[in-house]
């Protein structure tokens, strides 16, 4: 009998030696006489187990790894792919108690199904949601994403039924959906995932914006830093188009809904949603005035719905199994689930999808394990490059929105980046300020300029060239950024930067320590 | 590869035909045009401009806003090293110096021998298993000193 066996593909895993992996597992499978079929899956998103190698068993399917490819002969003399005991082997899947302890809605089919198969995705539940949106009118189709309690995962938060209502009720010969994955805030990789992973599910999201606002025409905006992500995109879009869940005839509903796929360059200020829109338009990607909103005037001066990569996810799950299910998840504002991505200094990282209020200690702790230095956590980075950094009197908050709001902090997109005592803070808000510099749009001169001075003053404050003066000075740089500033670049970067300055002052030359 | 003038005008030609129906269409000509060339020539600039009816500066405002786009040729591997926060906290800094040490050039050089050019980037999306780096469209994960000397050493041998 033909034994299956799974094995991840994704950017990481495949970073992780997947790819080698794969080739000795068929070299010696054929050398020992063993047949296989292999799947190429996306990853479950538990990095730390990556390359995770699964087989189907009775009790469902059975995980080893990490393992490399020096190992690969080790487990077939163990009996693999039949039952084996290895010590890579990790039991059932399902049942690692780092991904059970997860709740799972956008990422259920991550790293189980192959992301290609449009049958193993309609098996898994997919398509499901966009059926159903095709048999409801499109006010319906909104009144579910908004008692969802969905909102925007990119950054914003902003309420997604809101905005599509207001992209539905505005006037346009033609409307439009764009797709924001520039992923491009450091420390978060979700949307990357879901992509390599589950990309069929980006794709109902977006059609189902399309019927929900009267949009017959998508444009995914894709970073050009996942050249993976990329290809598998792109074959996506060919198989959905060939089966007819895009294209003129939607499921043979006479309804027309089509996605180009566009390729950014490199350009960070291009996540900022009108900085993305002006870049579709073959442009500089220069940061528009706000209002008008994209709502009403976005891409090509037509109503636009920009939304996340994981928001047009979340629809879709919504439109699945009901606005109901979804918002059981979550408390207060802060509805269904966040895909937390712990990266940086930590033992365990990967993809932690968990109901909204769950600590972040919890998360670090109880997903994380501890640095992969093995040194203490000092500092964590929550929601981006123009995210916080938050000491540990902080990490008993709970991630939520409002929370965060409240500590000067955000979830941004998810990402959770630790440190541990080694860091010097005050070189990371500097780094802030160097990185709003290269990536600053140029369009407004607080986030401009601003960012140059700021390294500056930093630079003085570390050298202790007059250290009360420069600290003065640059925080009335950091309100006129806050303040001043057209957009997040700016009008963020001081986050980190104060932040740093608030909870570690030793690091500046400033406070007991020093 | 073909960079005459006679190459470079029938490569912007075919660009700008397969993108003649695109709304917007100057971002993907440019990228078409950048993987058949390794770079955007001066030359194309006015093609590209008089094909899309655009100015020449709103052509030349764009290749230059983004860091992708290039106006000269450059190594045939393009190295990018991850700068950003996650692979900061795994050590990227130190990876950073010691891979400018050995390759011998700093961010936007090329190695005299044309092998490779050195590209900063911020975020490759692999931040659970950092240090991170590209190697022209592959990504490496845990990417210490010793191992960055490994991946260099693998693809200096001969193919088998």
């Amino acid at each position: 009998m033909t034994a299956r066996v799974y094995i991840p593909a994704d950017t990481t895993a495949c970073a992780l030696g997947a790819d080698e992996v794969a080739a000795e597992l068929a070299a010696q499978a054929a050398v020992r006489g063993v047949e296989l079929s292999v799947v190429r899956t996306g990853s479950r998103g538990a990095y730390w187990l990556d390359p995770l190698i699964e087989t189907d068993s009775e009790q469902g399917r059975h995980g080893f790894g990490p393992l490399t490819a020096a190992e690969v002969g080790s487990l077939f003399d163990a009996g693999f792919p039949g039952p084996c005991e290895h010590p890579l082997a990790r039991g059932a899947v399902e049942q690692i108690p780092w991904l059970a302890r997860q709740q799972r809605l956008t990422f259920a089919r991550a790293g189980v199904v192959d992301p290609l198969s449009l049958d193993d995705y309609r098996a898994a539940g997919g398509y499901r949601g966009l059926e159903n949106a095709l048999a409801m009118p499109a006010q319906e189709i909104i009144d579910a994403v908004r008692e969802s309690g969905l909102r925007g995962r990119g950054g914003a938060a902003f309420p997604t039924g809101i905005k599509w209502q207001t992209v539905r009720d505005a006037e346009g010969d033609r409307k439009y959906v764009a797709c924001n994955a520039d992923e491009g805030d450091s420390g978060t990789f979700a949307d990357r995932l879901l992509m390599e992973a589950d990309p069929f599910q980006l794709l109902e999201g977006m059609a189902i914006a399309g019927l929900a606002v009267g949009a017959e025409r998508g444009y995914i905006y894709l970073r050009s830093e996942y050249p993976r992500a990329l290809r598998i995109l792109t074959q996506a879009i060919e198989t959905a188009r060939t089966a007819g869940y895009l294209g003129p005839d939607l499921c043979g509903s006479a309804r027309a809904f089509d996605i180009e796929l566009r390729l950014g360059a490199g350009a960070y200020i291009c996540g900022e949603e009108t900085s993305m829109l002006e870049s579709l338009e073959g442009k500089r990607g220069l940061v528009r005035f706000k209002p008008p909103l994209p709502a009403i005037k976005g891409l090509f001066q037509r109503p636009t719905v920009v939304n996340n990569v994981l928001s047009l996810a979340a629809a879709s799950t919504v439109l699945a199994l009901g606005a109901e299910h979804y918002r059981q998840f979550g408390t207060g504002r802060s509805r269904g689930t966040l895909t937390a991505q712990l990266g940086g200094n930590v033992r365990r990282g990967g993809l932690v999808e968990v109901p909204f209020g769950v600590t972040l200690r919890e998360v670090v702790e109880g997903w994380g394990e501890g640095t992969a230095s093995g040194r203490p956590v000092r500092a964590i980075q929550v929601g981006g490059p123009l995210g916080t950094y938050l000491s540990a009197s902080q990490w008993d908050t709970p991630l939520d929105y409002e929370a965060f709001a409240a500590i000067e902090g955000m979830l941004g997109h998810g990402g959770i980046v630790v440190f541990d005592d080694t860091v010097d803070l005050a070189e990371q808000a500097r780094f802030a300020m160097e990185f709003c510099a290269v990536e600053s749009c140029g369009k407004c001169t607080p986030c401009r300029v601003g960012s140059v001075r700021g390294m500056e003053i930093i630079d003085r404050i570390r050298n202790n060239q007059q250290r009360e003066e420069q600290l003065k000075v640059l925080e009335a740089l950091c309100e006129t950024m806050v303040e001043g500033s057209l957009c997040a670049m700016g009008g963020l970067t001081p986050y980190p930067v104060r932040s740093a300055l608030r909870e570690f002052p030793e690091d500046f030359g400033l406070g007991p320590e020093a | 590869m073909d960079t005459g003038h006679h190459a470079i005008t029938g490569i912007v030609a075919e660009a700008l035909q397969r993108h003649a129906a695109d709304e917007g269409a100057l971002m993907p000509v440019l990228h078409a045009i950048q993987a058949r060339l390794g770079h955007v020539p001066a030359e194309a600039v006015p093609l590209i401009a008089t094909g899309l009816n655009l100015s020449r500066a709103e052509v030349h405002g764009v290749i230059t806003f983004y860091h992708d786009f290039r106006t000269a040729p450059r190594g045939e591997t393009t190295i990018h090293l991850c700068r950003a926060e996650a692979c900061q906290a795994m050590g990227a800094r130190a990876l950073e110096a010691h891979a400018k040490a050995v390759l011998g050039i700093d961010y936007g050089g090329t190695t005299p021998d044309g092998r490779y050019s050195l590209e900063p980037v911020y975020c490759l999306g692999n931040c659970a298993c950092s240090p991170s780096l590209r190697i022209g469209d592959e990504v490496h994960a845990r990417v210490t000193p010793e191992r960055f000397d490994a991946l260099l050493a693998e693809r200096q041998r001969p193919a088998p």
